[in-house]
């Protein structure tokens, strides 16, 4: 089936792009597989008709954004790629896997299809503090702490979540949170180019975020952190990224670390950081998560060459999650990791489950697991927080685990 | 100076403010010429060559420079700003105020001995070579500077800042002519003219609003005018090609940096940057023969007489134009690599660069703001001065008598520049004549 061109062409102002290839230039995908969003713009321009099915690199995308980011002319390519990804979505002609993902949410409330009642398994061995913050939504709390699909249901994911419950709770903030009557945040959705279950949820979500009536809200995850900052309009709620909430609260005084990630004595670690497409390049939070890592005890920030506003997409976003692309030997996240090697970083920090995912991935593929460990910031927060803490690092970075 | 005449106020003394200046002066009309640095000569002077017939630009430049110092009907105030101007009737009374050099400039012989012996010496960023060496806290921006007469730098010099420059001062004992004087205090001139001519050039945008080009991160990207001051025969590297004291072998330049870029918020095409980097091109094979040169471009822009031209010439001297902005700058090993996409290949390509020069944007002054006040200008949305007609009044303004050239009203190259003070002298000399024609001699 053939894509009438003039209308989306003129729906998102293509009309505007100079065909100066910057946002293919700046693609991290384009060097591996055949997606050319310039080219895609030129043809949806030039032919009344486009075979869209023919264009399987559409599910190479990340959604990174680094397009939308560097383009002069304030072309927004990537959401050509949603809208061309939406025209297969429509008539269903999608891979499998982003057919599962879209119906695990529609279901279940999350991309793995895990039951909705499990969405609380994160929190094992806290299961006092998540009822009082559960308790404290029902009763309208500040602060609404969002944990997010992955780091429910995912083991590897969830001690960032327990970790972060564990902080607001040593903060004594009022923070509420959903339990199993949080769904997904679409973000990913949307990328995927599903916009009738994205604004579905986003309503349903939207509602439930202002019966609660939290002044502020905060993620685990970056993406979630994007599409309720930047697409739910959630009007009078301050979204933040647990980065920008605790570099806050470490500015002020008030986050502390009584312990450090190492041992008493011994060197401090040498931590490089990632930065998650989703908070740098399209939330501009850089130097948040960079304060904190300052701010930890044990410490040694490096930086890799590609940072900040240059960082590399760990290749997780857009859907890609769930959608291998048309290149598996070349991952990113391959030779962002040899890059965080290169450092001589004993830890590789990021700020988003799926950086977590994708790196910790590329660690063991690249056979680098024996020098680079990668952690979430709100791991090393976590290990910081306790006294004598340091040891932990090498065993386990989560101590409730070991129980 | 005839001061009974009736006269014209010039604001800046780059080229335009010069040329200006000169044709009134001598058309017999006294002219106040008004500069803010020690120097006249502005951005011009900063050049190396100029483009398309290659002359050197200080060598065509210096002789204007020269010119406005002794004019007789020139009263040349650098190191000066415009204070206050109050327009009466046909008249504005304009107060300049020279700032206070510590340098009494009527006794200083320029011999220099003062900049030797300071004890800031080779410690002060000199603005005029781009950060690229460094200074004095007494000096002059540079050798051909007119008047060719010393400053000292106010937050640098150690007396003035700290009040304390060891036992003694160091540029006093050294001065041989007795110019130094740190009592001096700025001092008010007041004086009343017929027409204003603004002429106060531009900036250009800070490259790390950019920040995917990494300047600042590596010293082998720099700017235009960085480059300008390391291909200049008389600047710091006395015109060979130096990056971290080798030369380059693959030198990538970068066009539209910041241009043509609504994200930015310079909308408009700069229009010297298009023959600046052709150039830059040309100076580049000529002064490394070997080099392997690309230019990226989204378009070429070589409007004016014998661009084209210059532009086919610069091509057949094996530079390699190819076609995409790029997107990204980083390092790997020694080398950068450029990120683009050859749109003509349609292919994602990475090109290696032991230099790469951004052509950065020409951006209204940050004080334009103060300028406008001050005189009751209107701006365009663009941030520059605006004209009164685009088209039928390009030097006129919205305030009458007061005209505009140069680069305050719109990004221009030197022939246009020379153009419009031309123009802008023209229509104020018609306000000085009428004017001299109605007071009876």
């Amino acid at each position: 089936m053939a894509l009438k061109t003039a209308k989306m062409a003129e729906q998102l102002e293509l009309f505007g792009c100079i065909q100066c290839g910057k946002c293919t230039g700046g693609c991290p995908v384009a060097r591996k597989t055949t997606l050319n969003i310039r080219s895609l713009i030129y043809h949806m321009l030039v032919d009344s008709d486009m075979d869209v099915d023919s264009h399987q690199e559409l599910w190479d995308c990340t959604a990174c954004f680094t397009c939308v980011e560097r383009c002069p002319k304030d072309v927004e390519p990537a959401e050509l790629v949603i809208s061309l990804r939406g025209e297969l979505v429509e008539s269903g002609r999608v891979p499998e896997t982003v057919g599962t993902a879209l119906m695990g949410i529609f279901r279940q409330g999350n991309p793995s299809g895990m039951a909705r009642q499990d969405r609380e398994l994160w929190a094992e061995g806290m299961e006092e503090s998540l009822e009082e913050a559960k308790q404290a939504a029902k009763e309208g709390c500040d602060l609404l702490y969002f944990v997010g699909c992955i780091p429910s249901y995912d083991q590897r994911i969830q001690p960032v979540a327990r970790a972060l419950l564990r902080t607001f709770e040593n903060l004594g903030l009022d923070v509420g949170t959903l339990g199993t009557e949080e769904s997904c945040c679409g973000n990913e959705v949307r990328r995927m180019g599903e916009v009738g279950l994205f604004e579905m949820l986003a309503e349903e979500n939207g509602e439930l975020f202002r019966s609660i009536g939290a002044g502020e809200m905060v993620t685990t995850s970056p993406h979630c952190f994007n599409t309720f900052k930047n697409e739910y309009g959630l009007d009078g709620v301050d979204v933040m990224h647990y980065t920008q909430l605790l570099a806050g609260l470490i500015e002020k005084g008030e986050l502390t670390f009584p312990g450090s990630v190492v041992p008493e004595g011994e060197d401090k670690k040498v931590v490089t950081y990632h930065d998650p497409c989703f908070l740098g390049k399209q939330n501009q939070i850089y130097e948040e998560p960079r304060a904190i890592l300052e701010a930890i005890p044990g410490v040694k920030l490096v930086e890799m060459d590609r940072n900040r506003e240059r960082s590399l997409c760990c290749e997780g976003g857009g859907g890609r999650m769930w959608v291998e692309g048309t290149n598996l030997e070349e991952r990113l996240a391959f030779q962002r990791v040899e890059e965080a090697a290169e450092t001589g970083a004993e830890i590789l920090a990021v700020a988003c489950p799926f950086c977590l995912l994708t790196l910790e991935d590329a660690v063991k593929v690249k056979g680098l697991d024996e020098q680079l460990q990668v952690m979430d910031i709100m791991e090393l927060v976590d290990l910081a927080s306790k006294e004598d803490s340091g040891a932990d690092l090498e065993a386990d970075s989560e101590a409730d685990l070991e129980a | 100076m005839e001061r009974q005449k009736p006269a014209a106020l010039i604001v800046g003394a780059g080229i335009a403010g010069i040329q200006a200046a000169l044709d009134i002066a001598n058309a017999g009309f006294p002219v106040y010429l008004v500069e803010r640095e020690p120097s006249v000569g502005g951005r011009m002077a900063q050049l190396d060559k100029t483009f398309p017939t290659l002359d050197c630009s200080s060598c065509i430049l210096t002789p204007k420079m020269v010119d406005v110092g002794q004019h007789p009907n020139i009263e040349l105030m650098t190191y000066s700003e415009v204070e206050s101007v109050e327009k009466d009737g046909d008249v504005f009374h304009v107060r300049v105020r020279k700032k206070p050099r510590y340098v009494d400039i009527d006794v200083c012989k320029g011999c220099g001995d003062c900049a030797e012996a300071c004890r800031m010496k080779g410690r002060i960023t000199s603005d005029f070579d781009e950060g690229i060496t460094n200074r004095s806290a007494i000096y002059v921006p540079f050798p051909q500077a007119v008047p060719l007469k010393y400053t000292i730098d106010p937050d640098a010099c150690l007396y003035l800042t700290r009040g304390v420059c060891g036992r003694t001062f160091k540029c006093k004992d050294a001065c041989p002519a007795g110019a130094i004087d740190f009592e001096q205090e700025a001092e008010f001139v007041d004086v009343d003219v017929r027409a204003i001519i603004v002429a106060t050039g531009f900036d250009l945008i800070d490259p790390e609003t950019k920040p995917e080009y990494a300047y600042g991160v590596y010293p082998k990207v720099m700017t235009g005018i960085e480059f300008e001051r390391l291909s200049d025969a008389s600047g710091p590297t006395k015109g060979e090609i130096l990056v971290d004291g080798e030369k380059p072998q693959d030198v990538v330049f970068v066009k539209c940096v910041g241009s043509r870029d609504p994200h930015t918020g310079v909308p408009y095409c700069s229009r010297v940057c298009c023959m600046y980097t052709a150039k830059h091109a040309h100076l580049v094979r000529e002064k490394v023969p070997d080099a392997n040169i690309t230019v990226f471009y989204m378009d070429v822009r070589a409007f004016g007489k014998g661009y084209e031209e210059f532009y086919d010439r610069v091509r057949h001297e094996r530079v390699t134009y190819r076609r995409g902005e790029p997107s990204e700058i980083y390092r790997k090993g020694d080398k950068l690599v450029v990120l683009a996409e050859d749109t003509t290949l349609g292919e994602p390509v990475e090109v290696e660069a032991d230099l790469v020069v951004l052509a950065t944007a020409i951006v209204p002054r940050t004080d334009m703001t103060d300028v406008a006040e001050l005189l009751g200008m209107e701006r365009s949305p663009d941030g520059f001065f605006q004209e009164a007609d685009a088209k039928l009044r390009p030097v006129d303004t919205n305030v009458e008598n007061i005209f505009v050239a140069g680069c305050c009203q719109s990004p221009k190259d030197i022939p246009d520049t020379v153009s419009e003070a031309k123009a802008a002298a023209s229509s104020a000399l018609r306000v000085l004549v009428r004017a001299r024609e109605a007071v009876p001699a």
